[in-house]
């Protein structure tokens, strides 16, 4: 008996030990960026544009790059996906035509980011001529995280009650006015929080823009969505690897400042789901 | 409702309906794009360059010698591939066993969204972290001359792993009813037991589904191999040696060269590949996923 328990013991501590691990590996890297990156945030840096070719000044126009590049995505993403989140939740009846669709937005979600981005250098840049540009960029983007907005608006709008619809449409609304006054209203903490976290993951995506969007040093704010554009997680990898020399303060700034920028997406993302499900407690 | 206004409506509940309907099959469309693409452009290098060397060329020297030999990044991403799955396997599934089944409520509250951020955190800020803190304890730990290997890229991968395999089988894990344990600990069961050998097997194909979809993950990914593999497409069976995989070999090269060119074109053919590779994995990790559900 004693020793049955034992095992137990010994097990647990096991598993204990393996978490552990996994646990003081995310924290130690979230806590070693910000000691090591802290010291170089100041204000010149954030607002300052590169200098002595990117070996000092700050890293201004790859935020702004980056910035552009989500409010693309936001644009092309958004309503794509929640217009496909729709058709799935309250049009699709249960078909074969039905059923390839979930299939094909899970493989979506499983092919390679890179592979994304040759996907958008050859369609975007090269077939539809638009070269390697904010446009380009935001697209193949969006269409890389166009499965996450899909799956998490079906999500929102499986939640909403049939009650609702029922309601209205025994109003005398029409389908689409029942889910764009009734439904979608329902539906849009959840739509928001998964949206937005797709998003931050897009933020810090590198593979799919070095061949569609990213300038190696462009130091100059663009003028048209045709521009190419300095961007946070390209400009971390010429830092690190494709300058020999470039400051060590500077290159771990850029790597917090761009780890800052994401988790200010999913935390914004995890707060509009707290608030709605409190919301949905009171009310 | 005059008759014209009846018309109106339903002209416009038609056209929503299409647009709709559109947006619905997009994903499809998407899809066949990709692969259209991928496959035009692998077209243009087939022609010029034999198909069965591509596949069994034993050399990639795309500028010197125009040498597409598809072995080295098949081996470099296969040696990858099998370190970071034997590295993440014990501690994604020893993780989600401990928060799904032996932590308490509060603590798997606490972990469960630090493993969370992990996903959060952009691919290239852990090759990054990998350069600067990995690469160097790896050289000196192993006194190699450089710190860029397959075990570095490996490490990293596993890690970035971790949060789809833990989530998925600490979901399907929860996913056991509770019966089962009831019954189990009736029997005389203790805890531990009662976790290996009743709740363990019942969610096994949820765990393995989770797996396939790390390694679905760990086959996919760029950046961090890019940075930190040492970029060496050569064939070596060592992990304490630099390769290069499918992925980074895409993405190192793809910028230097000419469009439309024949390293341009063979750069998508192994796109191409590794599109098949990953939406096999897709393929086989979906089945098991919805087995889960058929289960519940």
């Amino acid at each position: 008996m004693k020793k049955k328990y034992m095992v137990q013991k010994f097990f647990y501590g096991l598993l204990l030990f393996l978490t552990i691990i996994v646990v003081a590996f995310v924290l130690g890297i979230i806590v070693y960026l910000i000691v090591k990156g802290a010291g170089s945030l100041s204000w010149e840096f954030i607002s300052q544009k590169p200098r002595s070719g990117m070996r000092d000044g700050g890293i201004f126009p790859a935020i702004m790059g980056t910035i552009y590049l989500i409010v693309g995505t936001i644009i092309f993403s958004m309503p794509i996906g929640i217009l496909s989140a729709i058709y799935l939740n309250e049009y699709a009846k249960k078909s074969r035509l039905t059923r390839m669709i979930r299939m094909s937005i899970v493989n979506m979600a499983g092919v390679p980011s890179v592979v994304y981005g040759l996907f958008g250098l050859g369609f975007f840049v090269i077939f539809l001529n638009f070269g390697r540009s904010i446009l380009a960029g935001s697209l193949t983007l969006a269409f890389l995280i166009l499965p996450v907005i899909i799956t998490a608006s079906e999500e929102a709008l499986k939640s909403v009650p049939d009650t609702y619809r029922h309601a209205s449409l025994a109003l005398g609304a029409t389908r689409w006015q029942t889910i764009i006054k009734v439904v979608l209203p329902q539906a849009l903490p959840g739509i928001i929080t998964g949206s937005v976290i797709g998003i931050g993951r897009a933020a810090g995506e590198t593979a799919p823009i070095i061949f569609t969007v990213a300038a190696f040093s462009q130091p100059n704010l663009p003028n048209s969505i045709f521009s190419q554009v300095m961007a946070l997680p390209y400009h971390l990898y010429v830092l690190a690897t494709q300058l020999t020399d470039a400051p060590e303060d500077m290159q771990w700034g850029t790597a917090l400042v761009l780890l800052l920028i994401v988790m200010i997406f999913a935390g914004a993302g995890t707060a509009v789901r707290a608030r709605a499900r409190i919301r949905k407690l009171n009310g | 409702m005059t008759n014209w206004q009846v018309k109106l409506r339903k002209t416009k509940s038609f056209v929503i309906g299409k647009l709709v309907f559109l947006n619905g099959i997009l994903s499809i469309i998407v899809l066949g794009l990709i692969l259209a693409f991928l496959v035009y452009n692998s077209l243009r290098f087939f022609a010029s360059y034999p198909i069965f060397e591509f596949l069994t060329g034993t050399k990639w020297s795309p500028t010197v010698m125009e040498d597409f030999g598809f072995v080295p990044l098949f081996v470099g991403s296969l040696l990858i591939t099998f370190g970071a799955i034997v590295i993440a396997v014990p501690l994604g599934i020893g993780s989600a066993i401990y928060i799904g089944e032996l932590a308490p409520r509060w603590l798997r509250e606490t972990l469960k969204p630090i493993i969370e951020v992990l996903a959060t955190i952009p691919s290239v800020v852990i090759g990054f972290i990998g350069i600067k803190l990995l690469a160097p304890f790896i050289r000196d730990l192993f006194e190699l001359s450089i710190g860029l290997t397959a075990l570095t890229g490996s490490i990293m991968l596993a890690f970035m792993s971790l949060p789809t395999i833990i989530s998925i089988s600490e979901d399907a894990i929860n996913a056991v009813p509770s019966k089962y344990r009831h019954a189990s600990v009736a029997l005389g069961a203790t805890k531990w037991e009662t976790t290996y050998q009743i709740v363990v097997p019942a969610a096994s194909s949820g765990i393995l589904a989770a797996t396939m979809l790390g390694l679905g993950r760990i086959v996919g990914e760029t950046m961090t191999v890019l940075m930190i593999t040492g970029n060496s497409p050569r064939i070596v069976f060592s992990w304490l040696q630099p390769v290069r995989t499918i992925t980074a070999t895409i993405a190192a090269e793809m910028g230097e060269t000419v469009q439309g060119g024949l390293h341009y074109s063979a750069l998508f053919a192994v796109g191409l590949i590794l599109f098949i590779i990953t939406f096999l994995i897709n393929l086989i990790s979906d089945r098991f996923i919805s087995r889960i559900r058929d289960v519940e």
